[in-house]
């Protein structure tokens, strides 16, 4: 990844109700980016964010698409569902709201800080969805 | 700490990653909620958890925590386990509680990230 014309692309599926390879998608993209070398600080901001996502399609949605495309210096990610949506975005974006069961609170999720932690660790994020079609999360993350 | 010291301070056993006790720990947190792990980096960490589920391994490899302690000694599967093993960490068992395991390491000079240094 020496000149910056360099771009790359890959994509992961991320299967639905799986709570065993839930992550997988962020952990595969964390040892990639680690690989090609970008900064730990860099590797981990990604990874978090990517896994704060791909829990909300495990949990929220019936799993969906990480796509990330990365740059020398950027690293833009998409991550797609086909699930619920969502109907109030600004009411989802806030500390501590959510609508997870009980049973997702007993695995450690549920606390409403995924989508506050995805954006405290992105440079940008925009969240869109539409009730009944789905929900397109997208972040870029700028390295160094 | 090394690690080795923190099994010790909790009267832990070691699950997987005896290889590894010589590590040190400069941090530790202690949480069941994983998105609370997620919102603060910690340098060279041990989380401690009463959660033992997948999760909580994915969880730590997110954040560069290589060694997990479970408290009050909750059984551990052998599928997670693995996932420990193939990332290279440590897990440890207490049988305290998550009271008193952090009460221990912090009388041990182990600090949270918030205490400054
Ligand atoms: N991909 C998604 N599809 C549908 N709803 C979602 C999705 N992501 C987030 N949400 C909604 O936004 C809320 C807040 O999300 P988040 O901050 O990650 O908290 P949590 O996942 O702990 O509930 C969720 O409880 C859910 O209602
Ligand atoms: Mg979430």
């Amino acid at each position: 990844m020496a000149h910056s014309e360099q771009s790359m692309k890959v994509s992961y599926t991320v299967l639905p109700d799986d709570f065993m390879r839930a992550g997988e998608a962020s952990g595969a993209l964390k040892k990639l980016l680690k690989e090609l070398g970008f900064p730990s600080d860099t590797v981990r901001r990604c990874a978090i964010a990517t896994y704060e996502g791909e829990m909300n399609m495990v949990i929220h949605a019936q799993g969906g698409v990480v796509e990330a495309i990365i740059t020398p210096d950027t690293i833009e990610l998409e991550l797609r569902d086909t699930g619920p949506g969502i109907s109030d975005i600004e009411l989802a974006m806030t500390e501590g709201y959510s609508t997870a069961s009980d049973a997702v609170r007993d695995i450690g999720f549920g606390a409403g800080m995924g989508l506050p932690n995805i954006q405290k660790y992105s440079d940008r994020m925009s969240l869109t969805s539409e009730v009944g079609v789905g929900t397109t999360l997208r972040m870029t993350i700028r390295s160094g | 700490m090394k690690i080795s010291e923190i099994a010790t301070v909790l009267e832990a056993e070691i699950l997987c990653g005896e290889e590894h006790l010589e590590r040190k720990i400069i941090s530790a947190c202690g949480s069941d909620m994983m998105s609370d792990v997620l919102a603060f980096v910690k340098q060279d960490a041990i989380l401690l958890t009463g959660l033992v589920n997948p999760q909580v391994i994915r969880t730590a490899e997110m954040m560069d925590i290589m060694t997990i302690a479970f408290v009050r000694g909750k059984k551990c599967g052998e599928d997670i386990i693995e996932l420990a093993k193939e990332r290279g960490m440590v897990l440890i068992r207490s049988p305290l509680t998550m009271y008193t395991a952090c009460g221990r390491l912090y009388a041990s000079g182990l600090r949270g990230e918030d205490h400054g240094t």
